[in-house]
């Protein structure tokens, strides 16, 4: 199976790698999948006063597709509102990394990611 | 494929076909352009005579009579031919076959078009070493007991079941034995009718023969065996298999089988040292490593080895630009499920996510292990490094309490 330039861009030099510290009242954690299931994607970020997003950090064990697809999540985060993150669609991840059919389940986890690190981050905040 | 140098670790997938064998080959292409079956010509007889030479040089790997080796079109063909084919030959003794989960798909699949025809198979569980036990063995035979089917070596991990044991065992019980040796014969010695075979089926690609050939062993004495055919025609191979013989294929076939009969003991000798560096740097360069199945019965050339918290095709995609292998991740196949023979050993699927098996052969160098072992470490230390569950874990967190989202 033949990967895109940019699905292998994001697994061989992947972006926003890393953790925040998730005790932080300004963090917000989603952590998604199980090891049994072949991926985990935690996705992590951090909002300032204006409620927009300045930071997104990921780590996660997973096959190409989820790491790409997990870093390329990161960078769509950064600079956007919660609202304008949670609109993020994964057949936009999809599209843009030329996901296989067998792998668009890597989209959807990282759109669950999204959700819950915001969720996680208003529940801290309300 | 680019210029650079690759490496190719995935022998037990395919093995390449050895130039020796090629060259024996071509001339069968358009010098020799008969077919076997045709008994009155030369352009027959010739390529008749290359056939009944091929059966004598793979009587002899195998130690059997030459009329005993039935040509096929690989080992699909002949486990389907031997399972099918007995149970329907011997309809009238019983019905019961038994095997084991971590087979092969083309016996598992052909036991299960067996129970669809109306018959009965017992799957057996296998330990976590990956060997049948032989009290269960024994105590799953019963009065409709027609066939064992059992493995010789295992293609994912390289286990080697005791087939002495079960040899007897069926002697014992007047049960016919049949094998899947595709993984063991011309690596090992494989000789059937020392431990009590009676059907062993095999092909020429995993032996560094050309693809497209393979053969069935059928004993002809004591017992005499027979199976349906279950390819319907010209009556060719003793009327088990019709077909026009693949006349260059069964040549190169034959090559492969003598070149093995003469190298396989020095092959296995050299490769159980490379395989043993590769698998021994693994543990001392890197944390939680697990080897998977019987390390004291396994083929000489395979290493199957579980890299934990790193997913297997995640890992792979690191190094496969230089280095061909195979995982058993669910992400490698497009069931999502991982590989069902390491789940049988009764590893976790996380453990099964995180294999990956090395399979050397005749043609891997000793500059190839050096640089696999480079490219492999730094690459599971890169997955490492991305990976939530390797910081949890390195950060004490007893990764079982955790409440995963499956999905």
């Amino acid at each position: 199976m033949a990967y895109s330039e940019k699905l292998l861009d994001h697994f061989k030099n992947p972006k926003n790698v890393g953790t925040l510290d998730k005790s932080d009242s300004n963090v917000g954690t989603g952590l998604v999948g199980a090891p049994e299931c072949g991926d985990v994607m935690r996705l992590q970020i951090q909002v300032d006063a204006e409620g927009i997003i300045e930071d997104a950090k990921f780590k996660t064990f997973g096959c190409g597709s989820a790491i790409a697809s997990s870093s390329l999540a990161t960078e769509w985060l950064k600079g956007k509102s919660l609202d304008e993150a949670l609109a993020i669609d994964n057949m936009a991840i999809v599209e843009e990394l030329a996901l296989p059919p067998v792998k668009i389940h890597c989209s959807v986890l990282a759109e669950d990611a999204i959700k819950g690190a915001i969720e996680d981050y208003k529940s801290k905040n309300s | 494929m680019s210029d650079k140098r690759l490496i190719y670790l995935d022998n037990n997938a395919t093995t390449p076909t050895d130039p020796r064998v090629v060259d024996a080959m071509l001339p069968f292409f358009h010098n020799v352009p008969g077919n076997a079956a045709s008994r009155n010509h030369p352009f027959g007889w010739a390529a008749e005579e290359a056939v009944d030479y091929a059966r004598d040089q793979i009587s002899k790997l195998l130690d059997v009579d030459s009329r005993e080796i039935i040509f096929t079109s690989g080992a699909t063909e002949s486990d389907n031919l031997a399972i099918k084919g007995v149970f329907e030959m011997y309809a009238k003794k019983g019905n019961h076959i038994i095997t084991l989960k971590t087979e092969h798909k083309a016996v598992l699949d052909s036991c299960k078009k067996v129970e669809k025809m109306g018959g009965e198979v017992t799957y057996l569980d296998v330990d976590d070493k990956g060997l049948v036990n032989l009290a269960d063995l024994e105590a799953a035979i019963k009065p409709s007991t027609i066939m064992i089917s059992i493995m010789w070596a295992n293609n994912e991990t390289g286990v080697i079941q005791p087939m002495k044991e079960i040899g007897e065992m069926c002697a014992k019980h007047g049960v016919l034995f049949m094998s899947d040796a595709t993984q063991a014969v011309g690596k090992i010695k494989t000789h059937p009718k020392e431990l009590g075979i009676h059907l062993m089926a095999f092909t020429s690609h995993k032996m560094y023969g050309p693809k497209g050939v393979g053969a069935l062993f059928v004993n002809r004495k004591n017992p005499r065996v027979k199976v349906t055919s279950q390819m319907d025609g010209g009556g060719h191979e003793r009327g088990m298999r019709s077909g026009t013989l693949n006349v260059p294929g069964i040549v190169g076939f034959g090559a492969a089988a003598e070149i093995a009969r003469k190298e396989m003991d020095a092959d296995a000798a050299r490769l159980s040292v490379l395989r043993d560096k590769l698998e021994n740097a693994f543990k001392e360069n890197l944390e939680e490593v697990y080897v998977n199945g019987d390390v004291n019965n396994r083929m000489p050339h395979v290493c199957n080895i579980s890299f934990k918290h790193v997913e297997g095709e995640g890992l792979m995609m690191t190094f496969n630009q230089e280095v061909g292998v195979s995982s058993g991740s669910a992400c490698t196949s497009a069931s999502l499920e991982p590989s069902y023979v390491l789940i049988a050993y009764g590893l976790g699927d996380d453990l099964a996510h995180s294999s990956i098996r090395f399979s050397l052969g005749r043609f891997t160098t000793e500059q190839d292990i050096d640089e696999t072992i480079e490219m492999v470490s730094k690459g599971v230390n890169h997955m490492r490094d991305l990976s939530p569950i390797w910081e949890m874990y390195k950060e004490g967190v007893d990764l079982e309490s955790v409440v995963w989202q499956e999905h």
